[in-house]
């Protein structure tokens, strides 16, 4: 392959993997805005996501285009009873107490898959698997291609959401200032938990496209460390700079992997993750927040 | 309740704060010497490898519990002293100078990331543990040369002085000597100056900042002391696996290590060992289940995750302070007998620390 075409190929693929860390940076980006949780569960109801659709589709037989809508609404109704149930009693504690919270739904999230599903991996039909895409001199896969397009269809529809729909723009007001939110009739705990449902969501599609290139696993969670690169990088807590972080580290990652060191790839990720947090803390789209003591 | 009479500022200093601790600890002491006489082989191993974890345990309490500062990497603090550890005694270094060796490399690695994170807290600094704890797992799987990549390195077995350390009563000894050392030199450590400042800074970094501490240098030792506890735990866990793998010291080997303080009850060296006794004790819980009880009643996998997820959740929600702090509840029931009231452990309401600024 001459030099043009494997660069077009690696930034592809990049972006590919790119769009997922991005939209799972982007589910605890919401968590974290409305009620300053970081959800480290995240990645775990992505693989969720990823073990019901593929029990939708090859034991239920539902159609891909079917079984998609259901898995998203079975996380949305998983993530709003996560808030109802387990989180919002330990709002209000300390910010260790919530990390170690939402790691303890991971490993019992974990635990449950693996004794239900079994450890093995496994693998489902979409109609975008094994097909490919010519452009020009380029071939495209499918799959690569239905993530991206699948991540700009849905952050368009997540902007025009916040911006216009009423729940989004009382989302962003309980995520800004909750008394202020109360005082203006909006209703803030449901608001929160339906801030988890969208967010489980979120994870519940990221999971769906992920799962035609890596496998239905159990290892799918660990997803979550690249996009806390993306979301630090970004900016913690930023929504465009989740995506956009996303996206860097996808490329970052398969850059570093071809042009510098095959061994480096797997970690390319993380030294960016630490190189940001020690130099500039504050990320890309990070705003101006500052402790309070 | 007891309450501790302070007539001169000695009082105040005591190792254990009752007379009678010394005889309860002088028992459980006794216990412990003498269960290799009680106990069969296999559970006296299981027992030694409690001790190892508590070890490690205690190390993660200085730095969470008593500093408040949140690390979910000392699974790689730990790989490190295994394979420093290993290492050392492979070219030849004597056990008794390889363990200590392994901690104090271990505590450089330490020095080393605690240094640049002075900066971060709370959530940044739990990330940024975690990605270093990829990292080191990712180079001990991939410098070959070192640390024989993802096929291991084999561990010499232990001896002192040409006396052979590593049959099971030996190791057993060696780790209770170990761990009884450790307890008594970080209970000694945190009634100093030094661990003072360390409750200080967890407390608030501000007030402790406006009381003289100086803020950067006591986050620096508390992760230079914490990493080294840890890494002579990483040399004894070495010897326990026998043969070490990358694998062994990974994330779920930090997790492991968090949910052990955590469990436990933060704050508290007694809590750090309970928790240490919970996770290693679980496993084989589960594992007298699955015989007693009728094949297949049990799912081959993944019931310990569970097990260790749900506990958690439960901890957090309805016993923020642990074992220990259920361990003290139950001795305040007895010890007032009718008189236990639960307001007793209530502390005032602590409202939602932001890290935003309104």
């Amino acid at each position: 392959m001459d030099p043009w075409t494997t660069l077009a190929q690696l930034i592809v693929n990049g972006l590919a993997a790119g769009c997922v860390y991005g939209l799972v940076a982007l589910g605890f980006a919401l968590v974290y805005k409305a009620t300053e949780v970081v959800n480290f569960a995240q990645g775990d109801l992505l693989m969720v996501a990823a073990f019901a659709g593929w029990t939708l589709i090859e034991v239920a037989g539902l159609p891909y285009a079917v079984a998609f809508p259901v898995t998203v609404l079975l996380l949305a109704v998983l993530g709003f009873g996560l808030d109802r149930v387990v989180v919002r009693p330990i709002l209000g504690r300390p910010q260790f107490a919530t990390i170690m919270l939402t790691i303890g739904i991971a490993f019992a999230m974990r635990g449950v898959v693996s004794m239900t599903w079994g450890p093995q991996a496994r693998t489902f039909e979409t109609p975008f698997s094994r097909k490919n895409t010519p452009f020009f001199d380029v071939v495209l896969s499918d799959v690569s291609l239905s993530i991206i397009a699948a991540t700009a269809v849905l952050s368009a529809l997540l902007f025009a959401f916040f911006r216009w729909s009423w729940l989004g723009i009382a989302m962003q007001s309980a995520s800004q200032n909750q008394m202020a939110a109360y005082l203006m009739g909006i209703p803030v705990k449901a608001v929160t938990s339906l801030t988890w449902a969208l967010s489980a969501s979120v994870a519940a599609c990221a999971g769906l496209l992920l799962a035609p290139i890596a496998l239905v696993d159990i290892a799918l969670w660990l997803v979550i460390l690249k996009a806390f690169a993306a979301a630090v990088l970004g900016g913690f807590g930023s929504i465009p700079g989740a995506i956009v972080g996303g996206l860097l580290i996808g490329l970052v990652e398969q850059f570093v992997g071809v042009y510098l060191l095959q061994e480096a790839k797997g970690i390319a990720g993380y030294v960016v993750l630490l190189a940001v947090l020690l130099v500039w803390p504050r990320g890309l789209f990070g705003g101006g927040e500052r402790k309070r003591v | 309740m007891r309450f501790p009479f302070i007539t001169e500022y000695r009082d105040d200093l005591r190792l254990l704060r009752y007379r009678s601790d010394w005889w309860s600890y002088g028992a459980l002491l006794a216990v412990l010497l003498v269960l290799p006489a009680v106990l069969g082989r296999f559970y006296l191993g299981e027992v030694a490898f409690i001790f190892v974890l508590a070890i490690a345990a205690v190390g993660l309490m200085t730095l969470t519990g008593f500093t408040g500062l949140v690390s979910l990497g000392h699974g790689a603090f730990l790989g490190v002293g295994a394979y420093a550890h290993a290492l050392l005694m492979a070219n030849g270094v004597p056990f008794v100078v390889a363990l200590p060796a392994a901690g104090v490399a271990t505590a450089a690695i330490g020095v080393a990331v605690g240094f640049p994170t002075l900066r971060l807290s709370g959530l940044y600094l739990a990330i940024a543990t975690l990605a270093f704890s990829v990292i080191v797992e990712h180079v001990l799987g991939h410098w070959r040369s070192l640390t024989g990549g993802f096929l291991g390195l084999t561990v010499q077995r232990p001896d002192l002085f040409g006396w052979s350390l590593a049959g099971r009563t030996e190791f057993y000894y060696l780790c209770l000597a170990v761990l009884a050392g450790v307890v008594l030199a970080a209970r000694n450590l945190l009634r100093s100056e030094t661990g003072r400042a360390f409750i200080a800074l967890r407390d608030s970094e501000t007030a402790a900042a406006a009381f003289g501490v100086n803020v950067a240098w006591y986050k620096t030792l508390a992760f230079a002391v914490s990493a080294g506890v840890t890494g002579i735990a990483g040399g004894l866990y070495a010897h326990k696996l026998g043969h070490i793998t990358p694998e062994a010291f990974g994330l779920f080997t930090s997790l492991e290590l968090v949910l052990m303080v955590v469990v436990g009850g933060l704050g508290s060296l007694r809590g750090a060992v309970l928790g240490a006794i919970f996770v290693g004790a679980l496993p084989q819980v589960i594992a007298f289940f699955r015989d007693v009880l009728p094949k297949g009643f049990l799912p081959t996998t993944g019931l310990e995750l569970t097990l260790y997820g749900g506990i958690l959740v439960l901890f957090l929600l309805f016993e923020p302070d642990g074992l220990n702090g259920r361990w003290l509840k139950i001795k305040a029931l007895f010890q007032t007998f009718p008189l236990y009231r639960r307001r007793t452990f209530q502390r005032t309401k602590t409202y939602m620390r932001s890290e935003r600024y309104r």
